[in-house]
């Protein structure tokens, strides 16, 4: 028996320049930040601070830089992705021959979804949510580490492929039968689905969390009709990773029982079914894109709400919508495939499903607008990011219902229409939503602001680089291109795509000015410094605590009278200070001892025999599935066993922080 | 409402759908500036599918465009520098706001979703089409990358090239060799899917003599990209004279030739067969034979919830 199971030296690319130039640049990048660490001296602070923390902050970072590691490694796929279409016209096959390109746009599609999309809203989520529910933690601390780091695992395993053997080349659907080991005899196709499965797991435990979170731990007072937007959109968010995750874990289990053992879930003979597949997949699929949308929408209504110096308008309406989407999402997943022979009363009850949530959609678009009226608007970079999104969102949202209707879906499906339509709507929602968060909640996450200048260039380039590299691609769509072509021979297709080809070198300028605004941020963050805590004179509970906030975050809770509970605090504050006649100087507060819980290494050693126990199925190496299996047991029960889970900051020490806070406030 | 085969392509909606029309049209063709694909139907099925397009399109569009313009104007006329701008900032709720809010989107869908409805009744890809005419049947094989049309009726086939009459109704019977492609030619209008051991069915019309671009439209594999072809439409009579000119001539399509041409191959030059056994495709569909390596399972009989029929026999 061969210890290494399949793998050999044949898996490294030896004989393909891009892959083993792209392998070595990810190779030498890895090492060159690792070794920098440890010239630095770093690693007991990152181990300490970071990596074993169980602070929702610290991990809601920590999502928010895996994920935008991703973006630069994804948009590097669309980058090939638009160069090679700009080129392969005629009889030319470009410069990446079918088996690179067909990896490519599958490893594009997985990473911006799964490792990109989903991965920043659920950062943004760890780190505003509890702040803003006015509570000191999530529910289940140490478990959302371990969410993190599966999270990370499957980053991992998904990035090892494009070294060592191959991604899948199926795209990112991955249907059978052509993922079937008949048709993808490589390992590619198990990359895929052992990386999702292992983040899968992460991902289900974050939305029982913050469910759980959501629905247990509110400030005092904090009802749910007081509850900021974002945490209702959180909570829909929430609802449907615990409704939906389950069924793709379930489907993948099947499609990996199919390769492994032989069996005939989604198999052509013994009969299979691949329309099971199909179903299955988008009946997770469809809740999937409300994943990424709602946080979106509940940052957009924070940020429009906060720039307008207005509440939000219609808070009850923006509920309601929420909720009506969170439940219709599910009732729509068969417009993804209208194309496979149902019949026309099954086509057109989903085709009318999918155009009802529109409705509430509309609605949010509206409300948007009604909360600008009659604001005063200051026009800081989280504000362009969602005006900027208003726009876009109602022409992806109009082409999208387009796509809803079955008899012109018939003739856009899987057409590179589709293509822009949904780039249109995940790009324009979720990105630009992501941006606006990234933008607004930076300073309460470092304790200085982002600089404005170049965090404006990154908008304008990305909003300019959107539109010239998805506008293209609804026209050659109704000219007839499909997706996924390596190569194509109508050549008035060509000036399109190359148009496409520079509004992507446009997003890179996006996101250039995106680095660049980073770095100038942090060489000036003397300047950019907020010592108020409050740089955006906000409304929720967050902007109430100190930037950077304490580990606990608040001193003591705060007691919640109405929605925009900090707004009110800040208004009663200011009436209290104009009267002429004070009352007596307000009480300091009753401090009393807090409990943290302890950092744990639960969540990095579980990832870790995760990603062997992953890599080990792939490779069919027996020996080490059973050793990651047993590590990543084991690791639970000490961690179940613990000694001390938490400890306890004395009232003196919250109450000293806390002073200190007020009193740099009053200065 | 019914989709009119002989003549203009807009059937029967209604006067307020075909102004919308005329309001929508130029403003595809300005975004276009082209005339293929979608954009050039030569058939019913496509045109009447071009309308409800463009028709959707024109009723959204009179939505959006103004709501992205008060989305500007509200912005820019509320910027806090504006002085003349009256600050509100207890403007939170209104009932008859709320009420416009809701009934504007309601109300588009309900008029889309009525569209829609009928639409997917109307269009229904197995839905017969009106005609004098006797329809002609072709059956439909995606294989590993290419496609195999088969004239039952004629005895003959073809690979990577159709060959129609215009004018006449199309009925066509699809399966596929293996993975799952998509059979389309966007200006005869609707695709569908090719899946193994499963028929799915499909009705197209060519009003005229015309040459149009075929493809997969959904990824199988490493051939993909050259997985096309040319529907040739010519006259009924310059029909009967192509089946005449090819039958007898070159190959023939047996269970043998059949499982040379099912191996995986790239970029294949279109042919045709003299002749083809009857009852190849049915057997295909059904996998009675062992080809491409699918092998003899259990009798049974599943009618799938999409009406695709999915038959299989013992071996």
């Amino acid at each position: 028996m061969n210890l290494l199971g399949e793998l050999s030296w044949s898996a490294i690319p030896f004989d393909q320049p891009i892959p083993l130039g792209a392998s070595v640049a990810m190779i030498l990048a890895v090492l060159l930040v690792l070794g920098w660490i440890t010239r630095e001296g770093y690693w007991p602070y990152l181990w300490r601070e970071w990596i074993t923390s169980v602070d929702h902050k610290r991990i809601g970072v920590m999502y928010c830089v895996l994920a935008l590691v991703m973006l630069l490694r994804g948009f590097s796929d669309a980058i090939l992705m638009r160069s090679q279409q700009a080129f392969a016209a005629g009889g030319s096959q470009g410069y990446l021959p079918p088996e690179h390109y067909d990896q490519i746009f599958s490893a594009h599609g997985t990473i911006m979804i799964f490792f990109m999309a989903m991965t920043i809203m659920i950062g943004l989520m760890n780190f505003a949510l509890p702040l803003q529910l006015g509570v000191r933690d999530v529910a289940f601390p140490t478990l959302n580490s371990v969410s993190l780091w599966l999270t990370a695992s499957g980053v991992l395993l998904t990035n090892i492929s494009l070294v060592i053997g191959e991604f899948a080349k199926t795209g990112w659907m991955n249907y059978p039968p052509l993922s079937e080991l008949q048709y993808s005899p490589g390992v590619g196709v198990d990359y895929y689905l052992w990386a999702l499965q292992i983040s899968g797991i992460g991902t289900l435990m974050t939305g029982i969390n913050f469910v759980t979170t959501i629905l247990k731990m509110r400030a005092p007072g904090m009802s749910y009709m007081r509850m900021p937007v974002f945490c209702w959109t959180a909570l829909a968010t929430n609802l449907l990773i615990v409704a939906a995750f389950p069924v793709l874990t379930a489907t993948f289990a099947m499609l990996l029982l199919d390769r492994y053992l032989g069996f005939h879930f989604f198999t052509v003979d013994a009969g299979g079914n691949m329309m099971m597949y199909v179903n299955l997949f988008w009946v997770w699929g469809h809740p999937e894109v409300y994943i990424l949308v709602l946080p979106a929408f509940g940052i957009f209504s924070e940020v429009i709400a906060t720039f307008s110096g207005k509440p939000l308008f219609g808070y009850r309406s923006m509920v309601a919508a929420t909720m009506a989407i969170c439940i219709l999402s599910f009732l729509v997943w068969l417009h993804h495939f209208f194309t496979m022979g149902a019949g026309a009363d099954v086509n057109g009850f989903f085709g009318i499903m999918s155009m009802i949530i529109a409705v509430p959609t509309g609605v949010k678009i509206f409300n948007w607008l009604f909360t600008m009226y009659g604001g005063r608007v200051r026009f800081h970079v989280p504000i362009l990011w969602s005006i900027g999104f208003m726009i876009t969102f109602a022409l992806g949202g109009m082409t999208g219902v387009l796509l809803a209707m079955p008899p012109a879906d018939f003739v856009l499906h899987n057409s590179l229409f589709l293509i822009a339509h949904f780039h249109n709507v995940i790009i324009g929602a979720v990105v630009f939503g992501a941006m606006a968060g990234y933008n607004y909640w930076f300073p309460k996450a470092f304790g200085f602001r982002l600089e404005e200048r170049w965090g404006a260039a990154a908008f304008w380039c990305w909003f300019v680089g959107f539109y010239l590299s998805f506008m293209p691609l609804y026209v050659v769509g109704m000219m007839g291109m499909t997706r996924r072509m390596q190569h194509y021979d109508n050549l008035s297709w060509r000036p399109w795509l190359i148009v496409a080809g520079i509004g992507s070198l446009v997003i890179l300028a996006g996101i250039i000015s995106q680095i660049v605004q980073l770095v100038v941020s942090i060489r000036n963050r003397e300047a950019l410094r907020d010592v108020t805590g409050d740089p955006w004179n906000g409304r929720t509970l967050e902007w109430s605590t100190p930037s950077p906030p304490p580990p606990w975050n608040f001193a003591v809770l705060p007691q919640v009278t109405g929605i925009d509970a900090f707004w009110i605090a800040k208004q009663t504050h200011a009436r209290e200070a104009a009267r002429p006649q004070r009352a007596a100087p307000a009480q300091p507060p009753d401090y009393e001892p807090i409990e943290v819980p302890n950092n744990s290494a639960t969540g990095f050693v579980t990832a870790f025999f995760a990603v062997v126990t992953g890599f080990a199925l792939i490779w069919h190496i027996w020996w080490m599935v059973i050793v990651g299996v047993i590590g990543a047991v084991a690791t639970m029960l000490v961690f179940a066993w613990r000694e001390q889970e938490e400890v306890e900051i004395p009232a003196e020490e919250v109450a000293r922080i806390d002073r200190e806070y007020h009193t740099e406030l009053a200065a | 409402m019914t989709i009119d085969v002989a003549g203009s392509s807009t059937g029967t909606f209604s006067a307020r759908a075909l102004r919308l029309r005329g309001f929508a049209l130029p403003v595809a063709f300005a975004l276009g500036g082209c005339s293929e694909g979608v954009f050039d139907p030569q058939g019913p099925v496509a045109s009447a599918e071009r309308t409800i397009l463009f028709n959707s399109l024109g009723i959204m569009l009179a939505i959006v465009v103004p709501t992205i313009l008060a989305t500007l104007a509200v912005a820019f006329w509320f910027r806090a520098s504006n002085t003349r701008a009256r600050y509100m900032p207890d403007f939170h709720y209104s009932g008859r706001l709320e009420m416009i809010v809701w009934s504007i989107p309601a109300m588009t869908v309900m008029l889309l979703g009525s569209l829609c409805w009928v639409g997917s009744h109307e269009l229904d890809p197995r839905k017969p089409l009106v005609s004098a005419v006797k329809p002609l049947t072709v059956q439909v094989v995606s294989l590993d990358w290419k496609w195999l049309f088969i004239y039952p009726e004629q005895g003959i086939a073809s690979v990577n090239t159709l060959t129609i009459p215009a004018g006449t109704p199309i009925d066509f019977e699809l399966t596929s060799s293996g993975v799952m492609n998509s059979f389309f030619v966007p200006q005869l209008g609707s695709q569908i899917y090719t899946m193994g051991l499963m028929t799915t069915r499909l009705k197209l019309l060519a009003d005229n003599p015309g040459t149009y671009e075929g493809r997969s439209f959904n990824f199988s594999g490493d051939g993909f990209s050259d997985m096309h072809f040319l529907v040739h439409a010519v006259p009924s009579d310059q029909f009967t004279g192509w089946v005449a000119k090819t039958k007898g001539v070159g190959p023939a399509l047996d269970a043998q030739s059949y499982a040379e041409l099912a191996k995986p191959s790239q970029a294949v030059e279109p042919f045709t067969y003299g002749s083809a056994s009857p009852g190849l495709f049915e057997t295909i569909a059904m996998a009675d034979m062992p080809v491409a390596g699918l092998c003899h399972t259990v009798s049974f009989n599943v009618v799938s919830p999409y009406r695709t029929t999915r038959l299989r026999h013992g071996g």
